[in-house]
């Protein structure tokens, strides 16, 4: 078999979960395409161990060992993923990745340009913490 | 103890005094009245036992060096001969006698005890530099008198015009010091040293090469120091401080060591022909133009300042004819009248309760109120106008002789035109002298008109120093000019004939002429009322001194000037009077040709730095923040958009990598 | 290998080559719908067709242990928790118009220009590279077993520890939220009540159910020690959104 096939479907899986990372908003479906890129790598990873195994004297396996070793770290990593998604869920009332902009220098922190953009960061505040407040009531009711 | 030993301690034990003034005035004001006194009047006795010593005879030198100092070494040195014998008996007598007076005068001021401290300061200040023998050194106490005369005329600093006084003070003298310094240093490299005694052996021998350089940035120094046209205006506005103060300044340090630096270091000025007319037209000008100005004035103590000025005028002609031994003579009769001029002026301030002669001639009894006062100052006025046989007539006649000395070409080291001016000049302002000596008396003592307020004898303290000065005014003259010459080493002092007649009969003529402008225009007294008197009748003299010159101004419009038809100066001067009560504005001048191209050139410097140099700055401040701005736009906190960049750039990276690897 | 690249050309594929790249095509189209569908559940779903796509390529490259580990632990249990996390985030079932972020355009260009790159590489490198699949199958248990036990020992004992420092973050992160239990667990309860009624006693069933079935199969594969740290975090996180 040649090694192109293996390799071009687990390059074009890499850059599918490439674009699901950039651009899924769900936390939750970012993870998915996450593991997509680590299943294309783990697909490499078998291809080229087959391919060596075959063609070298001594590969002590390393390429599926390798594969193992990702397939247990990714479910580790989706573990931990998921806590953090949640805990940050539980916080903030959003998984959206693109409404989790706490990295961002805020206007308000400024103090020469505070008038307008502290307002509006003001009001997105607020209407954040009314959309949460609405939510716990809905959740209530 | 030698005299080297006794000459050290007399600087050092006011100097010690003030040290400990300053330090023990809070905590132990009981203190404060003994450490004014006793060490001046310690220092008095020390500085006559250093003249005793001298006797006249050779100049006593002693030096010690603490320190290499570089190229032109320096020492504290002490140079006593004559000159600085007798000045620094002067000094001491003087400033105790202010000390003893201060006492009395400002017996209730609160900052008494620094006060006290700073007149020490002041005196040991002089002290140095009578005794210095090292130009260093000497300028040390020279700047230290500058310093403690701002904050002493700037005593009663709560007054506007005590503070601008104060600050005019200083500037003024310090304009002087600069061209001063630069001289000094021009005349130690010439001579390569600081000492007094080596310079004057460098100009005998004829090893100062730019004398007239030095001569004249020296005499811009003596100018500031000693109130000379045109650096003198400081001296007349320094009224605002306490008139102790005044007669500190006027009489014995301060004002005299301009006069006593150029005496000391004559050679050096005689070296430059040029620089001796100089000092004559500087005197000329100055002793005309203050008698003139001294005439119109209205403030008694602004009367005396500008006959200060005159004298000093008279001085540095003398000197400008190459006589100091005349010049020497009357700085010490001067320092004596003028001091107690001073101090009696002082008590009748505060017996009349104001400063104005307008006001004064309009009350009936003042001569009765301060009997003391009264006849000391009549002494002193008669010294000053220079009637014989009061102290002032002999050493004015020493320098009228000298001049015409030199006039009709008798003397070699000083120009023959030098002599007229000086001699013309003197004898034009012994008249003016007696004009405004007889005004002043005529104004103060022989008012008419309601009684001054009563408010008890002077203290006895006041008093006792009056007539303790009034001694030297009446009789050191004539005692003293037949000793002098020994030891000042010159020429006779004694009157000559021809000047002595003829500067006392135009003395005279100037004191009846005043007398009859005054029996003409003292009708008008009754008809123009004015005057006003300070509140606080009962307090001490130095707040009713206060009160008095804070209220000048706004009672009369003016602070040298009133409004008052029944001066005889008035009378005399015509039209010349308006001009002369302003000092004939060099104030005025001065504020046009220095103070306002200053503030100008402030302003522009203002609005450079606040309008071209900080838009620069805020530029260099804006200009990254609107970039902060635009690049703040790409934070959006999406960490999507920050991988996709992210990965982009890796991808780009990846390809060029690869093309480069390939070598495509 | 060049006179196997001259023997093997492209346009005349084996069978295996024919089975490999129609399943690759399945599995790339699984791909794509999974990061571009706007129905997050079947985002999930599509995500296990893909996953399994995976483990037949790996049959087909005769890496078999390879495929069941990714059968048993991606299929099993990943996707199975990843659906928890969608329910315990009340992701919403149905479609959801704002499933993609403003930046897709952007990601898309990337995404392409990467696979461009990529493609065009690896084309480049083994466009002959042959890989004989005939003789003794390269991944068998046997095989993985032997080489992971003998030569990589201490790598498996190391990743021993990162699971159990995985399983104690996991913990943790999930207890932080206990100091405001009482509001999330209102905010997260009637949801998944809502959407899923039986999911409480689903997460009893199915988390241990997950965990369970490679442990006595793989007493001596790494299988059984590694989904093991997952399960615990993901489980205990589940029960505490469930409560």
């Amino acid at each position: 078999m040649h090694l192109v096939y293996p390799a071009v479907l687990s390059a074009l899986l890499f850059c599918t979960g490439l674009y699901g990372v950039l651009a899924r908003r769900n936390a939750i479906l970012v993870l998915m395409s996450v593991e997509l890129m680590l299943n294309a790598v783990n697909l490499n990873l078998v291809a080229f161990d087959v391919w060596l195994s075959k063609a070298a004297v001594e590969t002590l396996h390393s390429g599926q060992a390798l594969t193992l070793f990702t397939i247990a770290i990714a479910a580790a990593e989706i573990g931990i993923g998921l806590a953090i998604v949640l805990a940050v869920h539980r916080d903030r009332g959003t998984s959206d990745i693109d409404r989790l902009r706490a990295a961002a220098e805020g206007p308000d922190d400024d103090p020469d340009d505070s008038d307008a953009p502290g307002h509006d960061s003001g009001a997105a505040a607020t209407a954040r913490g009314a959309a949460q407040a609405d939510e716990k009531a809905e959740a209530t009711a | 103890m030698t005299t080297t030993t006794l000459a050290v301690l007399v600087p050092l034990l006011p100097f010690l005094a003030a040290v400990a003034g300053l330090l023990l005035g809070r905590t132990a004001p009981g203190f404060v009245r003994p450490l004014a006194v006793l060490p001046a009047l310690a220092s008095l006795v020390l500085a006559v036992l250093v003249a005793a010593d001298q006797g006249g005879g050779r100049a006593i030198d002693a030096a010690t060096r603490l320190t290499p100092t570089g190229s032109v070494p320096i020492d504290l040195a002490l140079h006593i001969d004559g000159f600085a014998a007798l000045v620094a008996v002067l000094v001491a007598v003087v400033a105790t006698c202010v000390q003893i007076y201060s006492t009395g005068y400002l017996r209730d001021d609160p900052r008494y005890p620094s006060y006290a401290a700073l007149v020490s300061l002041f005196t040991s200040a002089m002290l140095l530099v009578v005794y210095s023998g090292d130009l260093m050194v000497l300028l040390v106490g020279w700047e230290v008198m500058g310093i403690c005369s701002y904050f002493l005329v700037g005593h009663y600093w709560e007054t506007p015009e005590a503070r601008a006084a104060s600050l005019k003070a200083f500037l003024v003298t310090k304009l002087g010091d600069v061209p001063f310094l630069i001289g000094l240093f021009a005349l130690a490299t010439d001579a390569g040293s600081f000492r007094i005694t080596e310079i004057l052996g460098a100009v005998a021998s004829g090893n100062l090469h730019h004398p007239t350089l030095i001569a004249l940035l020296l005499l811009a120094g003596v100018a500031g120091k000693s109130a000379q046209f045109p650096l003198h205006t400081w001296l007349p506005d320094a009224m605002a401080g306490p008139t102790p103060v005044s007669a500190l300044i006027h009489a014995a340090t301060m004002v005299a060591a301009g006069v006593y630096f150029t005496a000391r270091l004559l050679p050096v000025f005689q070296a430059s022909s040029a620089a001796m007319t100089v000092l004559a037209v500087m005197a000329a000008v100055t002793m005309a133009g203050s008698a003139l100005a001294a005439l119109a004035q209205d403030d008694i103590k602004r009367v005396l300042a500008y006959s200060t000025i005159g004298q000093l005028g008279y001085m540095t002609g003398a000197l400008a004819v190459g006589d100091r031994g005349a010049a020497v003579f009357h700085l010490l009769s001067h320092g004596a009248f003028k001091a107690l001029l001073f101090l009696a002026a002082g008590t009748v301030i505060h017996a009349a309760g104001t400063n104005s002669l307008a006001a004064m001639s309009r009350m009936g009894n003042l001569r009765d109120r301060v009997p003391d006062a009264y006849w000391t100052m009549t002494v002193a006025l008669l010294a000053l106008a220079a009637i014989p046989p009061f102290s002032g007539f002999f050493s004015k006649e020493s320098v009228l002789g000298a001049a015409e000395h030199t006039a009709t070409g008798h003397t070699a080291h000083a120009p023959g035109a030098a002599g007229w001016i000086v001699l013309v000049a003197g004898l034009l302002t012994a008249v003016l002298t007696a004009a405004y000596a007889t005004r002043l008396w005529l104004l103060a003592f022989r008012g008419r008109g309601a009684d001054a307020p009563s408010h008890g004898r002077q203290p006895l303290t006041m008093n006792t120093v009056l007539w303790v000065l009034a001694v030297p005014s009446l009789a050191f003259g004539g005692l003293a000019y037949r000793v002098l010459p020994d030891w000042f080493g010159g020429g006779s002092l004694a009157p000559a004939l021809t000047t002595s007649v003829l500067g006392t009969g135009l003395a005279l003529a100037g004191g009846i002429v005043t007398y009859g402008a005054w029996r003409h225009t003292t009708a008008l007294t009754a008809r123009t009322p004015m005057g006003a008197v300070a509140a606080h009748h009962e307090a001490d003299a130095g707040l009713v001194e206060a009160e008095a010159i804070a209220s000048h101004r706004p009672a009369y419009g003016d602070i040298a000037y009133a409004p008052d038809p029944a001066d005889p100066g008035r009378l005399l001067l015509g039209p010349l009077h308006r001009h002369a009560a302003a000092g004939f504005h060099l104030d005025a001048v001065y504020a046009a040709l220095l103070v306002r191209p200053v503030l100008a050139a402030a302003d522009l410097v203002r609005f450079l730095d606040r309008e071209v140099v900080e838009t620069y700055v805020r530029a260099a401040g804006g200009v990254p923040r609107l970039l902060g701005a635009a690049v703040r736009r790409a934070q959006t906190g999406n960490v999507q958009t920050y991988v996709s960049a992210l990965l982009a750039g890796t991808v780009v990276l990846t390809v060029a990598v690869v093309l480069v690897a390939t070598g495509a | 290998m060049n006179l196997a690249a001259q023997t093997h050309g492209f346009l005349s594929p084996t069978g295996v080559e024919i089975a490999f790249l129609l399943v690759g095509l399945a599995t790339f189209g699984a791909a794509l719908v999974t990061v571009t569908t706007k129905q997050l559940v079947h985002a999930a779903l599509w995500l296990v067709v893909t996953l399994g796509g995976l483990a037949v390529e790996y049959l087909l490259l005769t890496a078999e242990f390879i495929a069941w580990v990714q059968v048993l632990i991606y299929v099993g249990s990943v996707v199975v928790l990843l659906l928890f996390g969608l329910m315990l985030t009340k992701a919403p079932i149905g479609r959801s118009p704002d499933a993609d972020s403003p930046n897709r355009w952007a990601a898309l260009a990337v995404a392409v220009a990467a696979a461009a790159a990529l493609v065009w590489v690896v084309a480049d490198a083994f466009r002959t590279t042959w890989i004989d699949l005939d003789g003794a199958a390269a991944g068998t248990t046997r095989v993985t077993g032997e080489s992971l036990f003998q030569n990589w020992v201490l790598p498996f004992e190391a990743l021993s520890v990162l699971l159990l420092a995985a399983l104690v973050g996991a913990i943790v992160l999930s207890r932080k939220a206990k100091a405001d239990a009482d509001a999330t667990t209102d905010t997260a309860t009637p949801p998944a009540a809502a959407t899923r009624p039986p999911a409480p006693g689903a997460t009893r069933t199915q988390a241990p159910g997950t965990t369970r079935p490679p442990a006595p199969g793989g007493a001596q594969t790494p299988a059984p020690g590694s989904p093991q740290a997952p399960a615990p975090g993901g489980d205990r996180s589940a029960e505490e959104g469930a409560r």
